[in-house]
């Protein structure tokens, strides 16, 4: 399947006495709005989650690190919204901050591994032949790894922290993103642009990025935002199983680790909060991936 | 069919050697030499000459080229080396572990499917009615949910419930029982982890089933066979839900890899020592020879499973095979 945009300066110089149809922004996201309520409602979840993230310091009313024993355990009330955890660390605090470490994760291994996914995928359509042959023996052999095992792999070999995060799941996300894109870009070879776009003398570089990666976008983005739930769902299980985040760094993953559910009969919301926050970011995010889809190509829907 | 099972058989084999390339080329990035941390563990002084020693047996100073085919030799040999942490032997490491992590997958298998495919089927046959609004949300759900947060609550849930009925809580025993030696204490261990873990199978296969039998419904056959007065029943179950399984079944294949991810994390959140618990310590533990023989593992038993699919596939479809 494959979306054919017209380049939008070359059609208006053709056709120059149609008025061009206003679309701001604003009218395209009320639309949006208006045709999507599902949709809608996952982007405020994301949206949401985004201002706990960047305004962390001011929402979180305690230092996440911050040990109060006279309040370990402690249920929900005024004074701790979400109550406290075994070490009397404020859990809404908590959350609020790996909020942030959530989402940079997520983000940056979707967009990091979508984006090389993306060139080398419309490269190899681009090129065909030999290059072509290699790269999809390469997707095989990359797609034989489920994906959190290639990241644990990657994080035995390079360590846990943040960063080696980010790395161990940008990986597995290459070659699934490359494999969609490539079927994709393979339609777009065959349009004559791309030829005439050579004859004109244009470097393949140029052909590459400047005329074919933006006709493959629309299913380039809608996979990105089921990679970007992907991506936060296997940060918090790195963290989890302690081969992720580390301490003391925030993360949702983290706060489930240690027996949450030892306290299970004396304090349930130590197990409960963060995992809704995970359930709730991904959800939002595939919401808002799905109406995304439906707004850009109806004929994809519900698959 | 021969030849397209032979045809399938020949891609799987460049996709094992790569895949052996890839471990054996990361296993060789991790930092260290591993004889100096197999001889000095705990900052000794380490002996040159034992370390000479220890490469040479272990091959270190050959090309890497040879040493890339000693490694494939000694695993197409079945040999896979001893565990630097536990001493013993890497397969019987693995035969140790794998009965619970293979009766967990294949329960949640079975229990997705089942639960999937009629409730799939239904929501689609009574689209935008509330059965299917909330089949949806079910769906979407599984797919958001983290498997092991899945696994701490029902936890949690089972400690409450037994606690309160009780005044005692209950935890699900940990070591395993084979099925035959006695049923309840086994199905009490692997049964919620198997739920845990299939939900998001079963989510993704009910999405999966609906749209591919709406999609079925749609066609002329579909509307033919109304018009000639057939049964409802048979025009679902004979007509549209044949058609409908096809792209389920890779799915199947496809999503497999997740369970094996799933199950990862889920033995970790029930303390169960499967297959997956064991990757983890190894990775925790810096075993290299029990990761990578755990990952080739997981690798070939993902390429045969999706092997397997194909083959079914094709079964299922003969424009596949003849193509």
């Amino acid at each position: 399947m494959t979306i054919v945009a017209p380049n939008r300066a070359a059609v208006a110089g053709l056709v120059e006495e149609l008025p061009e149809r206003k679309r701001s922004l604003a009218g395209v996201a009320l639309n949006f709005c208006r045709r999507q309520p599902l949709g809608t409602f996952g982007l405020a979840i994301v949206v949401i989650m985004f201002a706990a993230g960047i305004s962390a310091e001011w929402i979180a009313p305690y230092d996440p690190e911050e040990n109060d024993f006279s309040a370990m355990m402690e249920a929900p009330s005024w004074a701790h919204v979400l109550g406290t955890d075994q070490l009397g660390r404020d859990i809404f605090s908590r959350l609020v901050y790996g909020a942030r470490t959530a989402l940079i994760v997520g983000f940056s291994a979707a967009f990091m591994g979508g984006a090389i996914g993306l060139v080398l995928g419309v490269s190899s359509a681009y090129f065909g032949g030999w290059f072509d042959l290699l790269f999809q023996r390469v997707l095989d052999v990359l797609m034989a790894f489920p994906l959190i095992i290639l990241a644990l792999a990657v994080v035995a070999v390079f360590g846990t922290g943040v960063f080696n995060v980010i790395l161990a799941i940008t990986i597995p996300l290459i070659p699934r993103c490359g494999r969609v894109v490539r079927a994709s870009a393979l339609a777009v070879r065959e349009i004559p642009y791309v030829d005439a776009a050579r004859a004109l003398g244009f470097g393949h570089a140029r052909i590459v990025l400047r005329h074919m990666v933006p006709n493959v976008v629309a299913p380039f983005l809608i996979m990105l935002s089921a990679f970007v739930g992907q991506a936060i769902l296997a940060e918090a299980s790195l963290s989890y199983l302690g081969l992720g985040v580390q301490e003391p760094v925030p993360a949702w993953g983290l706060m489930l680790q240690g027996g949450a559910e030892e306290y299970a009969t004396t304090a349930p919301w130590i197990a409960v909060f963060p995992g809704l926050a995970i359930m709730l970011t991904v959800l939002g995010i595939s919401l808002f991936g799905d109406s995304l889809r439906d707004a850009i190509d109806p004929k994809l829907r519900d698959r | 069919m021969y030849r397209y099972i032979v045809k399938r058989l020949l891609l799987a084999v460049p996709t094992l050697v790569g895949a052996a390339a890839l471990v054996f080329v990361l296993m060789r990035l991790i930092p260290g030499d591993i004889c100096v941390i197999r001889l000095g563990s705990g900052g000794a002084h380490v002996d040159p000459a034992s370390v000479e020693a220890c490469r040479q047996e272990l091959g270190l100073n050959d090309p890497m080229i040879v040493q890339f085919l000693d490694f494939l030799w000694s695993y197409i040999t079945l040999d896979f080396g001893t565990s630097m942490w536990s001493g013993h032997p890497v397969t019987h490491e693995i035969a140790a572990r794998l009965p619970v992590s293979l009766q967990i997958a294949l329960m949640a298998t079975v229990i997705a499917v089942l639960i999937a495919i009629p409730l799939g089927t239904i929501s689609a046959l009574k689209e935008n009615t509330w059965l299917d609004h909330i089949v949806r949300m079910v769906a979407i759900a599984g797919i958001a949910t983290p498997s092991f947060w899945l696994g701490i609550m029902s936890l949690v849930l089972v400690l409450d419930i037994t606690y309160l009925a009780t005044g005692k809580a209950w935890m699900p025993p940990i070591d395993y029982v084979p099925f035959w030696q006695d049923p309840i204490r086994n199905l009490s261990i692997v049964l919620l982890p198997a739920i845990t873990v299939g939900y998001r199978y079963s989510a993704v296969t009910m999405r999966m089933t609906r749209s591919a039998m709406l999609e079925v419904l749609r066609e002329d056959y579909i509307r033919t066979a109304r018009s000639k007065g057939l049964l409802e029943q048979i025009i679902v179950n004979r007509h549209a839900l044949k058609n409908a399984l096809l792209p389920v079944v890779t799915l199947i294949g496809i999503e497999f890899a997740f369970l094996i991810g799933g199950l990862v994390v889920t033995e970790q959140v029930f303390n169960l020592n499967g297959i997956g618990r064991l990757f983890v310590q190894a990775v925790q533990n810096q075993d290299n020879v029990l990761t990578q023989a755990l990952v080739m593992l997981v690798v070939v038993i993902f390429v045969v499973t999706n092997l397997v699919v194909d083959l079914l596939y094709a079964w299922l479809d003969p424009r596949i095979r003849f193509s």
